[in-house]
Parts: C-alpha cells; structure tokens; sequence
C-alpha cells in the first residue's frame, strides 16, 4: 500500500481506514502484535489485519464488525489528525482541476499545514511530479515529514521549514503551479512567480476573508499575472429518504365517495393499502439537505503566469 | 520541456477572448473564424502558449505589444450620475463613421480612444463608470486574441459554455468532483462509461499521464471521442486506452461472451467472407471513424460528422465496385484486430479488479452501476453522475438493496464567480442549478444477496442524520 498505489492486500507497516459507518471512520497503522480498540471491541492487527484483503469485514471481539478501506487521499482528510484547519475534498477538487496538475506536474504549496491538501497534490503529481511545500512552524513541518514518510510518498516530496513570504519557496523556475494557504498571502506572490517555470504556470491563493481576496488581487496583477478570477464552491450533501406525506381528510361528498382526487391504483399506496383513502399516505423518495451545512470555507483566487 | 510550451504545427490549441473559449488545429493557411474574427495562425507558430495576438490587416496575427495606458491625460470624473441624462445623443461618433474607422484598418485601441473623446457625457461619469465604459468598448473593439494549450480545466469550461448538451449539462467543478472522488491517478485500471462527447474520458486521460489503463465503456456502435481528441494527447496514451461495448455486458458477467479469434488472416482469403458479424462490424467502423478523427471546433461538428460518413459512403461504394482480394484481405486484418482488441478488453474486465468506475452518460444509472461495479475491486471508489437528482435517489436506494457498498453519498456542488477590484466587490452570478448531481461510494468485499452496510450504517438508512452532523470548524 502506498498513498499513490493501490494494494490488494493488508501489510504490516500499512496505513488503513476503518470504517464502522457513516462518518464514523479512524486510520489504524497496520503492526504485528497491535491491537486496535473500536466501539464493537477488539481488532488484532496479526490475525484480523494482516494478509487480509482491503475491503474485508471485520468482525471484532464483541460480535460487531467494521470495514478496513484502502487508503485514498479522500479517507485521509477525513480521518487525518488536524494541527491546523484544513482543506477539503470539494475545495481541493477544484484547485487541482484548475492549476492543471496531472502526473508529472511540479507544485509549490505553503503552508503545509497538516497535510490534508498535500497528499491529494502528491496522488495527482505521482509518479514524475514533485511537491515542495513550505511550513514555517518547526514541529508541523517535522510531523509532516514523518506522515509522508509512513504514507510511502516521501520521495515525491519536499519539506521546507521556513517563511514563505520572507524566504519564498526554496526553489525557482521550476513549478508549473504554486498554491498558497497562508494569512497574508499577497506577501508571497513575488515569490510565488519566482519559483514558477519562465514559460508560465498556475497559481491558486486561498483565504477565507475578502479583504485578503482583495489585496491578494492588486498583488497578482502588480507581479503581471493574468486570467484573475475568483471563485467560491460549496458542497450540497443530500440524504436519500423515503417520505410518507398524509393525505387530508377534506371530508365525503354527500352522493359521490369514488372520486377522491388520487389514483387508488398508485404503486405508492400499494404499501399501506387502506379501505378508507382520505386516510391513506402518499410515499416518495426525496434527497433531503442535511440541516446544517458549511456555507463558506475559503475564496479560492487563480492566476496565470505567462 | 521549453519546447513543448510552443506551439506547434499540428498541435491542438485553444483560442481564448475573455471567456470565451474555441478548440482549434493549427494548420498553416488554414482560415479560422472565432469571435466573429477571421484571421491563420501561421505567425503564432513558435510562440509560447499563452501568448496574446493582435489580429492584423490580412487576418494574420501578431504578438500584443504591452502599451502603458495613457488615457486622458487630465482625469477628468464626476461624483454621480444626477445629471446624467440619456437622450441618445451622447455619442457623437455615428455608426458610418465608426464602419469608416474600422474599415481604415484603425486600430482597435485608437478606435476607444476616439470613441471617448467624442461622448460628451464620458467627463461627467464616475471613475467606476469610464473605466466600465472603456472595459465594454475595448472588448468590442480590441481585436486580439489569446492561444492557450488545452487541459481539462479549459476543455471542460469551453464545453459547458458552448455545447452543454453534449455534455449532459457536466458543470466543470462537478467534473473536478468526480475525479476526486475517484480517486483517479496514474497507475490506476479505470472503468469509464460516458456519454460526454469523450471530455471526461479526456479528464480521466489527463490525470493518469499514460500510467495505467483505461477501459472504455461503450453503447451503440463506438464511443464518441471528439472531446478527447481536442487535448492533443500523445500516442502512448492511447496504447493503454482500451473499448469494450454495453451490449456485451450481459454475457461477459454471465460467461457467455466469446469472441473465437479467427487465424491470423492469410495472403488468400476467401472472398465473399461477409457473414454474419461483418455488417454489425462496418456499421461500427463508420461511426467510429468520425470520432477518431474528430474535428476540432465543436461548433461545426455536426457538418463535419455528415461530410465524413459521406466520404466513408463514396469509399464504400468504391470499394464494393473493386472487390478484389486485397480489400478483403484488408477488411479481414482489421476485423481480427479489432476482435483482438475486443478480447483484450474482455480479459481485463474479465478480471474483476478495477480500481475504479466512473459514469457519467445520458442513461439511467442504476443498470449501469448494478453491472458495472461488478468489474471493481474491493475497497475502490466509484462516481456517477446524473443530471438530475431522482435516477440517482433510485440508484442509491438498488445499491444499498444489491449490497457490497459503503459510504454513499449523493451530492451537488455550487459554484459562485466574484468580481474582484477596489471598492467593487460583489458576487459574479450564482450557478446552483444545472451543474448535475454525483452519487458516489466505495465498494466492499460482501456475499451476494446480502446487503452489507456496517451497524451505524443500518441505524442511518432509518434515522435522519443531522443530529450526528457537525459543522466543520470554520475559518476566521
């Protein structure tokens, strides 16, 4: 297994995700003799882990049982332990479709942060890319060396402990794209179109604030940069339910009972057939919008160098 | 690397005026016609893509010199727009004399500069406003234009602009999902069933970099590859690319499919060899050609598609009118190429180990995902999309029933465009509707009949979720 490569079967030293349900989901690394302690009891890493294939059921001690999934860079934002706040999936979707990266790419990202967005970066740039991404806080830089390390990406990657906006990217004239996650971000765009190609690339700035977005804007267009647009993109998560709707009694006509208005034939009352109609229910599925939703995570400002 | 950001005779590259966007071949002495231009790209060869052109007298182009703006000198603006009135006459210039202008062979930027000069009500507008008035005239009247290589973010934006139909309405940032989603990446055994003109078979292209392999789904007599062809990929990637038709599902899950390899053919072939499977190959062989061969501009793609199977026509016909035993023997390679072809795909699916599926067609999805995921390894992701929410509500509900699933989720993302600058902040437009909707899930080891979902999962197929649900911590 690896972060960028798919494998059948579980390993020792492997990076797992179980899945006891619906958003109810840890990663596990894989060892001999380890135990793992889920809410439907004990996992043995050697015996219920080990030579198992990815996918399986799990049964633990107490008779429930759980899934282990694969490790995708998806899994892992779900489940990755935050020293920061992170990207998400719908966001880093849409960043990585509009820098353009593909196998290969080169890609400067800072801050690193915990890592959710860079792993996504190191799958799509895999096997020929390069990641260099920049962190300024000593120990998160160090915690994600270690993460890329265990997740078996680190050759794809490099870690920098140091100050973008003061010390740039640590490399130039090599990137195809940059993307940036840092408060003042319009401090690192010099930097930014430094560390590009000389014949172009993409960059990508995110910031929760207008005002950021703003500055951001004026810096971008100040270093030559063109094609400014910024976007916004949200996610709109719907349940799958069926919906029992009752229907009114309005009451009989005084001559008249046959002509209620429905079709008594309908397969959705098939379900609850009742002698009196008024009374019945009308059944439909229905995607229904959770109740609370994420209204904004970040502006998401691109550019080109050219 | 240098060389490959130039562009190149032959290349497939992008025009590009403000948003709008046209696939073209770069062909010297080959008039395009974009934007109500006209104009060779013979000069942009060589240039670096990304490069802005002016057109010039005699359609050719030239690189856009960058000019400092030097608007009126003194500027000149008002405060609001209480003694602005429109009578229509503010403009002095009339439509002749601008015709007159543009038919002098002016150039665009001295046509605005005119255009300002003479509109008696440009000194009273506010800042904003003259800049606004200069931006609209400027667009009208700067002919230039920019040369961008294709990638799936400028193909994907280009298609929804232009021809969302051909695309059953896929909104670029949903497309962006579904690759996430499906975890698409080089090295990846990837099942695709689409109906999108190949864009999305392009995407997933774009994103494996010739790693891996790709077999394509198909219904009716071949896929439609004109999207994919507008990327300009390298032949390798096409190596990997394999086609296997929805008519033959069926049987490869039920172990009936066969395809009895004829003999390599031999110098002598029979002749008269047409039998049964040879009509249903022909008829396969004319619909795929056009889509091999796609043109460029997806405007004038149905007139190109009738000239071609013209062309096959007369080609055809010529043919029956030889007869002789080379075309036979022709007919009989290609035939057995293509059945080896057909084996090939038929073997890897045969295998039952994909790492993902993707869907996106203008059909029903749940027969396509009841069949389909059958040819998925455990513990990868699959996406569908739909243009509307209800086959997938259905689709959902028969996944759940057939089991082997988790993880499901039906979705929709919004995309909301922003008008950045000083003091003009504001929302662009709102695109809620009409950008589909993703069912997706990651498959699971299970016996079949049984549906498997995990405990919790079996309490949330009855329970409403949004107690559990959290909000996301949330920025600043």
């Amino acid at each position: 297994m690896s972060f960028v490569e798919y494998g059948d079967t579980i390993k020792d030293g492997d990076t797992a995700i179980v899945f006891l349900g619906h958003e109810s989901m840890f990663p596990v690394k894989v060892q001999h003799g380890t135990v793992t302690q889920t809410k439907y009891g004990v996992i043995r890493h050697s015996t219920d882990l080990i030579g198992k294939k990815y996918g399986s059921k799990v049964t633990c001690s107490k008779g429930g049982w759980v899934f282990i999934l694969h490790p995708t860079p998806e899994l892992w934002t779900m489940n990755l332990p935050h020293r920061t706040q992170i990207l998400y999936s719908t966001d880093i979707s849409i960043i990585t479709m509009m820098l353009e990266l593909k196998p290969g790419s080169i890609v400067c990202e800072s801050g690193t942060g915990s890592g959710s967005l860079s792993h996504a970066l190191i799958r799509t740039v895999a096997p020929t890319g390069h990641l260099y991404t920049v962190e300024f806080h000593q120990q998160r830089a160090e915690k994600a060396r270690e993460e890329f390390r265990e997740h078996g990406v680190e050759h794809l990657v490099t870690v920098t402990n140091q100050d973008v906006c003061k010390n740039g990217f640590g490399v130039s004239n090599v990137a195809d794209a940059v993307f940036l996650d840092i408060p003042s971000p319009w401090e690192a765009i010099g930097h930014a179109k430094s560390a590009l190609k000389a014949e172009g690339g993409r960059i990508c700035s995110f910031s929760p604030c207008i005002e950021q977005v703003q500055r951001t804007c004026l810096a971008m267009e100040e270093y030559g940069f063109t094609e400014i647009n910024t976007l916004e993109i949200l996610l709109r998560v719907y349940n799958v339910r069926t919906i029992s709707l009752q229907i009114p009694d309005l009451g009989k006509a005084a001559e008249d009972n046959s002509s209620t208005g429905f079709d008594s034939s309908s397969p959705s009352h098939q379900a609850s057939p009742c002698a009196n109609l008024q009374q019945g229910t009308v059944q439909f599925k229905s995607g229904v919008p959770l109740r609370e939703v994420v209204g904004h995570t970040g502006y998401l400002t691109f550019a080109t160098k050219s | 690397a240098m060389e490959e950001a130039r562009i190149r005779e032959g290349d497939c590259a992008v025009l590009k005026r403000d948003e709008v966007f046209k696939a073209v071949s770069v062909l010297r002495r080959r008039k395009i016609i974009f934007e109500k231009q006209w104009f060779y790209l013979d000069n942009a060869i060589g240039h670096i893509y990304g490069t802005t052109f002016e057109v010039t007298s005699g359609g050719n182009l030239q690189p856009k010199q960058e000019v400092e703006e030097t608007t009126t000198e003194t500027k000149e603006a008002g405060t609001d727009n209480r003694n602005i009135v429109d009578d229509g006459k503010s403009q002095k210039l009339t439509h002749d004399d601008i015709k007159a202008l543009k038919d002098k062979g002016i150039k665009g930027q001295e046509i605005v500069q005119q255009l300002i000069e003479n509109s008696t009500t440009f000194r009273d507008k506010t800042e904003f406003a003259q800049d606004k008035y200069i931006k609209k005239k400027k667009k009208k009247y700067e002919a230039v234009i920019t040369i961008v290589k294709p990638s799936t973010r400028i193909l994907s934006t280009m298609y929804y602009a232009r021809e969302p139909g051909k695309i059953n309405h896929l909104r670029y940032d949903t497309l962006a999902q579904m690759l996430t989603l499906g975890n698409v990446h080089a090295g990846n055994k990837m099942i695709v069933m689409e109906t999108c003109a190949g864009l999305v078979l392009g995407a997933v292209m774009e994103r494996m970099g010739g790693y891996g392999s790709i077999i394509q789904m198909y219904p009716g007599g071949g896929p439609v590859r004109a999207a994919t062809s507008c990327f300009g990929f390298p032949k390798a990637f096409f190596d990997k690319l394999h086609e296997f038709p929805l008519s033959k599902v069926q049987s490869l899950l039920a172990g009936t499919f066969t395809t009895e390899l004829p003999a390599e053919p031999e110098e002598n072939a029979l002749v008269g060899g047409e039998s049964n499977g040879l009509s249903e190959e022909k008829q396969q062989e004319t619909e795929e050609e056009p889509a091999a061969e796609a043109p460029m501009d997806i405007n004038t793609t149905e007139e190109q598609d009738t000239m071609d199977i013209n062309a096959e026509d007369v080609e055809f016909k010529e043919n029956k009118e030889k007869d002789n035993k080379e075309n036979v023997r022709e007919k009989q390679i290609k035939q057995w190429e293509r059945r080896k072809k057909l084996k090939e795909a038929a073997a890897l699916l045969g295998e039952k180990n994909a790492d993902g599926l993707i869907v996106a067609s203008k059909f029903h999805p749940t027969p396509l995902l009841l069949s389909l995921l059958e040819f998925v390894a455990p513990s990868r992701p699959f996406v569908v999309y739909c243009q509307y929410k209800e086959p997938l509500l259905e689709c959902y509900t028969k996944l759940r029933e057939r089991g082997g699933v988790i993880n499901l989720k039906l979705s929709e993302s919004w995309l909301r465009n922003y008008q950045v600058l000083p003091d003009r902040s504001h929302p662009k437009l709102t695109m809620s509707g009409g950008g589909g909707y993703l069912l997706s899930g990651i498959t699971v080891l299970w016996e079949k009949g049984k549906p498997e979902c995990t405990n919790s999962e079996a309490l949330q197929m009855e329970e409403p979720s949004s107690k559990r649900c959290k909000l996301q911590d949330l920025p600043c």
